[in-house]
């Protein structure tokens, strides 16, 4: 870590620290009992306390929780829906328990459909609708955790994590993405809650994907969720999050934080594949660092959601490092996927490579937003980028929005996008040979997603495409 | 069906792209076991009438009657018509990205099979089409029709009709841009599909195919309409003198 870092944290040390007799809450439980909406420096301190974090902690949520206030709403994007985030009427903390308030019939009809289609089973049905906080995968867990143990490799929720590896944590926390890198990095740093915790030691190659369904808990799927990983000299490990069923909560903001740090020589791959409700508006920040001869992949889906913006990162600090980022977009009716990716060559004789693809079906929208940047001392670098729009129906539609900024001489840029319909000599091609129509359509998209869904462990892609398949029932091409 | 009726009758069809008429009027009826060959030059309207036959939404059927089996062709939309059992192989087959030969070939069998048929064969059926057509069996898990070469392009065409085993199969210039040992692996495949069962209709601009696959009937396609009819004798004579004489005889202008 840099020393500006560590004068910023010291410096923070001694901020705010007297929020706790300032305010004295005396029973937090109640207080939340009561619903109270809305974020201030006394919700903040709050789930602090209940975590009983160390002051460091505390005082960096109270610091970016002034940035965030500080902070304008982005200025781009979809600015319309964004206006339409009401702040002071969110919970930003919420126990276990209160999910669990929650009824199954509180559950929107066409998630419980999905379901059923899905054939996801009772226990995760409930989980996944907010309904029950635990999903019993427990004992899959257990045995993966102790195989983990053996070779030194930390997975923890964030929660866990800072409480059984403060070291680390303190290290590497808000290194790659300080609470001020946006309006909505400091607003999941003062209120952050859940996420995931990976360290994996020099030289451990972690052969079986960690998969945060192993240990969803209650503070997993928070709306605000800080997931950190390292993978030390050498190592080498999957993550895979998420899943492809819709994820219902009432409330309407996610926004999640994700640090990715590959030491030397380090392997990380971080698949994900979101579906949210369609009620809610998923900001998430997530930015990787590669050092000397590192690799950091994002795999990257996105379904469901009133509005996403996600722009996986990838800073190529260290020479020779390489990056790679492939994401699928899924726009369905009144969704708007603004999602992209960026990568930024710091260092010489780094590689990249952007794939995004987006499907845009009925009114939805899909855009694609990427930076690929160059830094003058990044000699012999080379970025690659690919952007693939399909449009499914007259009202769909897909902005491109690439920004190139090369500062380098000796390096090879390739940028392609791509924009086509489902074409009637494709579907005909199809139809003739006994296909219906939406068979025909269902294959085309299929098709359009393969370089993504062969990506996927098999479980996730045979999910992934019935998932499409139910978002293009009934679609009118 | 009596003896009498034809596997395909088609009587009296005109057809319009983009309200422009390209077929004519043409009546025509394919017996089962029978092999019919329409040649004619650039732009008479063979490709169109393969087209509008088997459901094209850009070839509107404006007129005139076409019949599979004794059943109706165009209240069908053209995967009910392939379900039917009529087939059309395409001059130009479009690439499918993403979709392999083999989960693509799969879903078109499922679909004539139904829903919850027994698929246990499908592997086996599939390969031996393959290695009796001289694909090489990395071709299953290509996507279709990607990066195909011309002749990759028509072998998969024909390997598509045997697996598919319609009861009518109009080809459509296949023979084109098929080098000699192509089509004549080619050939084979549509002589090893045909039986008295079935229909073969072949569409070719050059009688070079007709010297693999023997047509019992040539018809001459101009400007929209069949205008002689005649054995294989007549492809020969095509070959041999173009089809000048034809307007000639008839008092026509070919198209270019």
């Amino acid at each position: 870590m840099s020393d500006a870092l560590d004068k910023q944290k010291k410096d923070l040390s001694t901020l705010n620290q007297d929020y706790a007799t300032k305010y004295g809450f005396s029973d937090p439980v109640d207080y939340f009992h009561k619903g109270a909406r809305g974020v201030s420096h006394e919700v903040v301190e709050m789930i602090s306390r209940m975590k009983k974090e160390p002051r460091w902690m505390s005082d960096i949520r109270h610091e970016a929780l002034d940035i965030f206030e500080s902070k304008p709403m982005p200025r781009w994007g979809n600015t319309n829906l964004l206006g339409e985030i009401d702040f002071e009427n969110i919970y930003y903390f919420m126990k276990p328990i209160e999910n669990q308030q929650q009824s199954w019939d509180d559950v929107p009809e066409y998630i419980k459909k999905t379901f059923d289609k899905l054939g996801i089973p009772e226990a995760e049905k409930e989980f996944l609708g907010g309904v029950s906080a635990q999903y019993e995968s427990e004992v899959v867990y257990h045995s993966m955790k102790e195989e983990l143990k053996e070779q030194g490799i930390v997975f923890l929720d964030m929660d866990s994590g800072l409480r059984e590896r403060e070291d680390i944590v303190k290290k590497y926390f808000g290194s790659v993405i300080p609470a001020a890198d946006n309006k909505f990095s400091a607003l999941n740093t003062a209120v952050w809650s859940g996420g995931s915790f990976i360290y994996v030691p020099p030289g451990v190659d972690v052969k079986i994907p960690l998969q945060a369904y192993f240990r969803i808990n209650a503070e997993n799927m928070g709306q605000f969720e800080r997931t950190l990983i390292i993978a030390d000299k050498g190592a080498r490990v999957h993550y895979i999050e998420g899943c492809t069923a819709p994820v219902y909560s009432t409330d309407s903001l996610h926004s999640a934080v994700v640090e990715v740090i590959a030491l030397e020589g380090s392997s990380i791959r971080y698949t994900t594949i979101q579906n949210w409700s369609r009620n809610i508006f998923n900001l998430v920040t997530k930015r990787a660092t590669a050092n000397k001869n590192a690799t950091v992949e994002w795999v990257d889906g996105n379904l469901g959601s009133r509005l996403t913006m996600k722009y996986p990162c990838i800073q190529l600090v260290g020479e020779g490092a390489r990056g790679e980022i492939l994401s699928v977009a899924f726009a369905g009716v009144d969704q708007h996927q603004d999602a992209g990716a960026k990568v930024v060559h710091v260092a010489p004789n780094t590689s990249s490579r952007i794939t995004s693809k987006s499907i845009s079906k009925d009114n939805g929208r899909a855009s694609y937003r990427g930076l690929a940047k160059i830094h003058k001392k990044a000699e012999n670098s080379k970025i690659s980028v690919e952007c693939d729009a399909l449009l499914i129906g007259d009202d769909a539609r897909s902005d491109t929005y690439p920004t190139m900024e090369i500062d380098s001489e000796k390096v090879s840029v390739e940028h392609e996008a791509r924009v086509s319909k489902v074409a009637e000599e494709q579907l005909f091609y199809l139809t003739s040979r006994g296909l219906t129509e939406d068979e025909a359509r269902l294959l085309i998209v299929n098709g359009f997603m393969e370089p993504f869904t062969k990506e996927l462990p098999l479980e996730y892609a045979v999910e992934l495409n019935r998932l499409i398949e139910l978002e293009m029932e009934g679609s009118i091409g | 069906m009596s003896e009498q009726q034809g596997l395909l009758e088609i009587k009296d069809i005109h057809i319009s792209v983009e309200d422009k008429e390209v077929v004519k009027g043409v009546s025509l009826t394919i017996g089962r076991g029978e092999v019919h060959a329409i040649m004619g030059p650039n732009g008479s309207g063979k490709s169109s009438l393969s087209n509008g036959l088997m459901g094209h939404p850009s070839y509107k059927i404006t007129r005139g009657e076409a019949k599979l089996g004794g059943k109706s062709l165009l209240d069908m939309a053209s995967d009910e018509r392939s379900r039917a059992g009529l087939f059309l192989a395409f001059q130009y087959p479009v690439a499918i990205p993403g979709v392999t030969v083999a989960n693509f070939m799969r879903s078109a069998v499922l679909s004539h099979r139904g829903k919850d048929a027994d698929m246990s064969d499908f592997r086996k059926l599939f390969k031996k089409e393959m290695s009796d057509l001289g694909v090489d069996a990395s071709f299953a898990t290509r996507y279709l029709n990607d990066g195909f070469s011309g002749g990759e392009k028509k072998r998969i065409e024909i390997l598509q009709m045997s697996m598919l085993q319609p009861s009518m199969a109009i080809l459509d210039e296949t023979d084109s841009g098929l080098d000699i040992d192509a089509l004549k692996t080619v050939s084979e495949g549509i002589n090893r599909y045909h039986n008295d069962q079935n229909g073969v209709l072949l569409v070719t601009h050059y009688q070079r195919l007709l010297n693999y696959v023997k047509p019992d009937f040539v018809h001459v396609m101009m400007d929209g309409r069949l205008v002689k009819s005649g054995g294989a004798e007549l492809a020969l004579k095509l070959e041999d003198q173009g089809y000048e004489w034809v307007e000639n005889e008839l008092g026509l202008k070919a198209g270019v």
